[in-house]
This record gives C-alpha cells, sequence and structure tokens, in this order.
C-alpha cells in the first residue's frame, strides 16, 4: 500500500534507470540456462521425426510428427535379438537397479557407521579407514574378480547379481558417521536409560534424526544406480534385464545390414531415461530444503 | 524410593587416570544430594558411575538393598536429567516424556494417563504436540523432568540441568525442582558447579575436589564450618576471607596488629584466619584497619572490597550501613573466626 502511494505521477516521468550490470548477469545466465537445456530440447525435437529424416538430416530443431510414434514404438514395441523387452520392461529394471541399489547402499551403509561410531569395537577406527580407502578403488579395479565371484555363485542374468557386490558403499558410510558423530552423546545416554536397546534407539531414534542424510544419500545413490552401464553389460546377458541406459544403446546398433537405426526411439528412450532421476531430485530436494531450514537441536 | 550406598567406589580411566579416588557415603531415602566441585573434579563421572553410564573400576554401588554395578542402566530404576536435555527432537511431547514407559511395555492407556498427569504437574499440558524445537528453554527443561517423573523412579539424577539456563529462569527452575523433589519424596542426586545451588538446593552438599570427597554436610554446616580453605573458598559468593595470621595461646596476630583478637581455639603458630565477610563491624574504635579499594552496591547489601595487612579482604555491610573508599576500622566477630593450617589448608 505504501508502495503505492509513493509511485505519484511526477516520479512515472522520470525514466527508470538502466542497470547495465543487471541486464549482463541476466544475459549471462540466460546463456547458461539455455546451453543446459538445449541437449534435452534437441534430443526431444529430434525424436519427433522419423528414422530416416534423422539419419539424412540429423538432429531437428523443428518438432515433426512422428513424436507420439517414437514413443510408442520405444516403450511397448519389443525389440532387441530375442525380441522380449520393451520400453516399459527396461524402465522397471532400471527403478529395480536405481531403488535396489539407493536402498541397499543406505542400509548397509548406516548399519556400519552405526556399528563403527556407537560400539566399542577394537580396530573400529581402522575398520572405518580401510572401508574408507576403497573409494579410491572403483569398481572398474575390482570388475573381473567381482564378475567371476558373481559367476561362480550363479548370479548372473539376477536382480541379486545385478545391484548386491555394489552396495557396500563408502561414500555413504562417511556421510553417515559424519552425521551419528554430531548427534549427541547425552540423546544415546537418555534413550540408554529409557530403556531402549540398540536396535530400538537405532529405528526409534536414529533412523528419524537421519531422514535428510536419508534423502540426500538417496538421490545421489539412485542416479548412480540408474546410470550403470558397465556393470549391468558385464552380469546380464538375458535381454530381460536390460535397463534403460543399456536399451538406448541397443536400438542405435542397428540389427541387420538393411535397416537404418531408429535414432527418433532412442532419443523418445534417453528422454524417458532422464525423467525418473530429474523426478526423484526434485521431489527430495524439498525434505532436502525442510530438513536444512527445520534445525533440531 | 531408596537409599543409595557407595561402598568404596573408585573410578580409573583406560589411560590411567583417576578420576574418582575411593569414595565411600550413603545417600538416605527421599534426600536431596548435591555434589558440587569445580570442573574436572569427578563429580560428574561419580553420577554417571551411579546411573550405570559409566564402569565402576573398583567398590560396590547399591541402590536400595541390590548391588548394581552390573546392572544396565534401564534396569536401575533411576531417572536422568541431562544438562542439555537430550530430548528426541524428532518426537513431540507426549512421546518424549512417554518412550521411557513405551519401551518397558507399558499399556497405551497407562501410557496416556502417565504422561498427561507430569504434564499437568510441570505445566506442559498445553504443549504435549509440540515438538522440542518449538519450546523455550525452561519449558525444555521442564519435559526433560517430566521424562523423569513420570516413571516414578527409585532415584533421580541431575547432570548440570540449570547450567543452559539465563538467570533468571535458573532461580525459578531451582525452586521447582527442589518443590518436585519434596513432593515426591524420591531420592535425588544433583550436580552442579554453581555453590548457590547447592546451597539452596540441598539437604546434603558433597563437596568434592581433584575426584576426592573434601567435606559432606549440610548447607549450613559447609557454610560455617569449612573443613578447609578450599571448601571456605569454593563455598559462599563471596567467598570466605582467608588471610594469613599468627596464634599465640589465646591470641590471634594479623601482621602489624597487636594481640587484641580472641582466638576461637588455642593453638600456636601459623595459620590461615578465615571469616566470611558479613561477620565483619565497622567500628571506629575497632582493632584492624580495612582499606576500601571498591564499593559494590548490591541493593540489599552492600560489598566492600581492600586490603587487610596488605590480603585481599571483603567486608558485606547491610544496605543501611555507612561505607566509603579510604581507610576505615572494623571489627572481626571471635565466634565467626575459623583456623586453618597454613600447610595443608584443613580445619584446626
Amino acid at each position: 500500500m505504501a508502495e503505492t502511494t509513493l509511485d505519484t505521477p511526477a516520479e512515472t516521468h522520470r525514466p527508470r534507470r538502466i542497470k547495465w550490470e543487471a541486464i549482463g548477469d541476466h544475459i549471462i545466465l540466460i546463456l547458461g540456462a539455455l546451453l543446459m537445456m538445449l541437449p534435452p530440447l534437441l534430443a526431444l525435437t529430434t525424436a519427433s521425426h522419423d528414422a530416416v529424416t534423422i539419419h539424412r538430416e540429423g538432429l531437428q530443431l523443428t518438432l515433426g510428427d512422428d513424436l507420439g510414434k517414437n514413443f510408442r514404438a520405444a516403450m511397448f514395441e519389443r525389440g532387441g535379438f530375442t525380441q522380449t523387452v520393451d520400453g516399459m520392461l527396461m524402465l522397471m529394471n532400471s527403478f529395480i537397479l536405481g531403488i535396489g541399489f539407493a536402498v541397499g547402499k543406505i542400509v548397509i551403509s548406516m548399519m556400519a557407521a552405526y556399528a563403527i561410531v556407537y560400539f566399542r569395537l577394537r580396530f573400529a577406527t581402522l575398520a572405518f579407514w580401510v572401508i574408507f580407502t576403497t573409494l579410491l578403488l572403483p569398481l572398474e579395479v575390482r570388475i573381473l574378480p567381482s564378475y567371476e565371484a558373481i559367476q561362480k555363485l550363479g548370479l548372473t542374468n539376477t536382480y541379486t547379481g545385478l545391484i548386491v557386490p555394489l552396495i557396500a558403499s563408502a561414500t555413504g558410510t562417511f556421510f553417515f558417521r559424519q552425521f551419528f558423530m554430531s548427534v549427541p552423546e547425552e540423546l544415546a545416554e537418555a534413550a540408554r536409560i529409557d530403556g531402549a536397546g540398540p536396535w530400538k534407539f537405532f529405528v526409534d531414534i536414529l533412523i528419524p534424526l537421519s531422514k535428510t542424510m536419508i534423502a540426500a544419500i538417496f538421490i545421489i545413490m539412485f542416479v548412480f544406480g540408474w546410470n550403470q552401464y558397465l556393470w549391468p553389460t558385464l552380469i546380464t546377458t538375458d535381454e530381460s534385464f536390460f535397463t534403460l541406459v543399456r536399451g538406448i544403446k541397443q536400438i542405435v546398433l542397428s540389427y541387420t545390414d538393411s535397416q537404418i537405426p531408429e535414432h527418433g526411439q532412442a532419443l523418445a528412450l534417453a528422454i524417458v531415461a532422464m525423467i525418473p532421476p530429474v523426478l526423484v531430485v526434485v521431489f527430495f530436494q524439498n525434505w532436502f530444503v525442510k530438513g536444512l531450514t527445520e534445525s533440531d537441536k | 524410593m531408596a537409599q543409595v550406598t557407595l561402598e568404596g567406589i573408585r573410578k580409573v580411566y583406560p589411560n590411567g587416570f583417576q578420576a574418582v579416588q575411593t569414595t565411600s557415603f550413603t545417600i538416605q531415602d527421599g534426600e536431596f544430594v548435591v555434589l558440587v566441585g569445580p570442573s574436572g573434579c569427578g563429580k560428574s563421572t561419580l553420577l554417571r558411575m551411579i546411573a550405570g553410564l559409566e564402569d565402576i573400576t573398583e567398590g560396590v554401588l547399591k541402590i536400595g538393598d541390590r548391588v548394581v554395578n552390573d546392572v544396565d542402566p534401564a534396569d536401575r530404576d533411576i531417572a536422568m536429567v541431562f544438562q542439555n536435555y537430550a530430548l528426541y527432537p524428532h518426537m513431540t511431547v507426549r512421546k518424549n516424556i512417554g518412550y521411557g514407559l513405551k519401551n518397558r511395555g507399558a499399556p497405551t492407556a497407562e501410557i496416556d494417563a502417565k504422561v498427561e498427569d507430569a504434564a499437568k504437574m510441570l505445566n506442559l499440558s498445553e504443549y504435549l504436540d509440540r515438538k522440542p524445537a518449538q519450546l523455550s528453554g525452561g519449558q525444555r527443561q521442564r519435559v526433560a523432568m517430566g521424562r523423569a517423573v513420570v516413571r516414578d523412579p527409585a532415584l533421580f539424577l541431575f547432570d548440570e540441568p540449570l547450567s543452559n539456563l539465563d538467570a533468571k529462569l535458573r532461580n525459578q527452575m531451582r525452586i521447582e525442582i527442589k518443590a518436585l523433589q519434596r513432593r515426591l519424596r524420591t531420592t535425588a542426586v544433583y550436580v552442579t558447579h554453581d555453590q548457590v545451588e547447592a546451597m539452596t538446593m540441598a539437604d546434603r552438599i558433597i563437596v568434592l575436589i581433584q575426584g576426592r570427597i573434601e567435606q559432606i554436610g549440610t548447607p549450613s554446616e559447609i557454610y560455617h564450618n569449612p573443613a578447609s580453605t578450599f571448601v571456605a573458598s569454593f563455598m559462599g559468593a563471596p567467598p570466605m576471607n582467608l588471610i594469613e595470621a599468627e596464634v599465640d595461646q589465646q591470641s590471634v596476630r594479623i601482621n602489624g596488629f597487636g594481640n587484641q583478637i580472641q582466638a576461637p581455639q588455642s593453638f600456636d603458630g601459623p595459620v590461615t584466619l578465615g571469616i566470611r565477610p558479613e561477620d565483619v563491624e565497622m567500628d571506629e574504635q575497632g582493632q584492624v584497619v580495612f582499606h576500601v579499594d571498591i564499593l559494590e552496591e548490591l541493593g540489599a547489601h552492600r560489598l566492600l572490597h581492600g586490603r587487610l595487612a596488605n590480603q585481599p579482604f571483603s567486608v558485606m555491610l547491610g544496605k543501611d550501613d555507612a561505607a566509603q573508599i579510604g581507610e576505615t576500622k572494623i571489627n572481626l566477630k571471635p565466634e565467626a573466626l575459623r583456623l586453618f593450617d597454613r600447610k595443608t589448608g584443613l580445619r584446626l
């Protein structure tokens, strides 16, 4: 209200000063945003053309007529050598892998951190650093022995084989350890006097307190699992275990010489593959911010 | 309700540090005992050993007739209030208070009733559905109290529960805690470094220093008859004046002031003379000269700080007594004089 009364006619005649700095800032921001937006946009527009056009003319900047067709084909037409897998199945596989990864890693690393922080273990610090140094050894370094172990256990072409060997997480253990160490010791002591055993303290107190940490790690680990390529390629040969990330590749490889690769379908699938991680980030971000602002003392 | 007995309790940490030297004492049923001492004197360690949060290196601890050395804290029938309250931040006040009962498998209806009762007793009824973060410091303190009283334990343990509150609230909570304990007649052990809390709340005070008990007694005994110069200077604000003097048979001689002061007991040799600041009279014909440097106006009374025979000395006067900076003559009340061994600091 006060603002409007200040805007007297006399004031309106005075030209507003142009803030060149602000304009410069915004140009940079807009360019940055466009740069980030362009690849997905291009994927969307190109996905709306048929394979022949794309093969002949490359990426398309305009919307074509085949968007629906390409999406439908990508999601529901069975493909691959064995004609057993469609986009929906791949989407489900990706979810199983992503969620399995995230949940598995959170459970394992929370329990590991709990043991390290709250129990007087012999060599607890050493154990922690041993876990921590595995950060320096990514999957690729140990991929052959891991494969051999899984193969000997007969776990190739199973979800167990896909998920379990990768769910030990040094990153997760580290984050939870740091968080648990910041929880006041008196809380554990109060719970002890209140008759809560180790398990009850973990479930009733620590897990609820870790909500925001769990959300953060879920985001990281879900995206990590979702984007896995090398390990699934190695461990699953059965096409019914294909994930979206692998499916895209499979479409681009033309199966027979006479066929043009279905670029439109591949891009449609790529867009589908992009959506869930984005949604996870957007959804859990709310928790994130809430957890950070509503500080529980 | 229970009597607590410590028989030769000792605590040595794995690194060899002896936090509590061999101590024995008994806390009577329904008694409010305050452990007081400077930081690092072992008072918290002693309390945590009673709670079961710290192992007992040596000795026997009994709550009631039961030896509880190896009993889990949950099964000792105790409740503890922590300095930072240690409320569960994600639980409502109701759940915070009821958590201990729930873990013991009490029926929901019983938990609800008991929580309501405790909340009413502590004026928390309208806050039952709030989270700790939405409460003020005093209210959080009350929730912590509620968590303790709701279980109706045999023993309350308080670990500096008022240190996080501002001065005014601290005074108020001090009275509330004391009143609550009086009403419930539950044995209580209270740890503090604040001698005012100790004096006002305790039935008996245990003064600790460097892991050993210096003195056990009622607040009045501790105040009027401190067992050592340490207790004399630690308890009371301002502390007892301690000045060097000689005793020659029946008379006390402070450097340069003749032999006019009658000694409270016969002794020969150098002593530390103790006298509370309020046990001094202004008197123009007084025996000793007191040089006033600073005058502190406290409303109800005045504090004069200065030097007596070149040693620091304080005098407390009523609000109506005249006082000014500079030299003045005073009398030390003979019956209030306390003599301490100059070397060991122990009461003679």
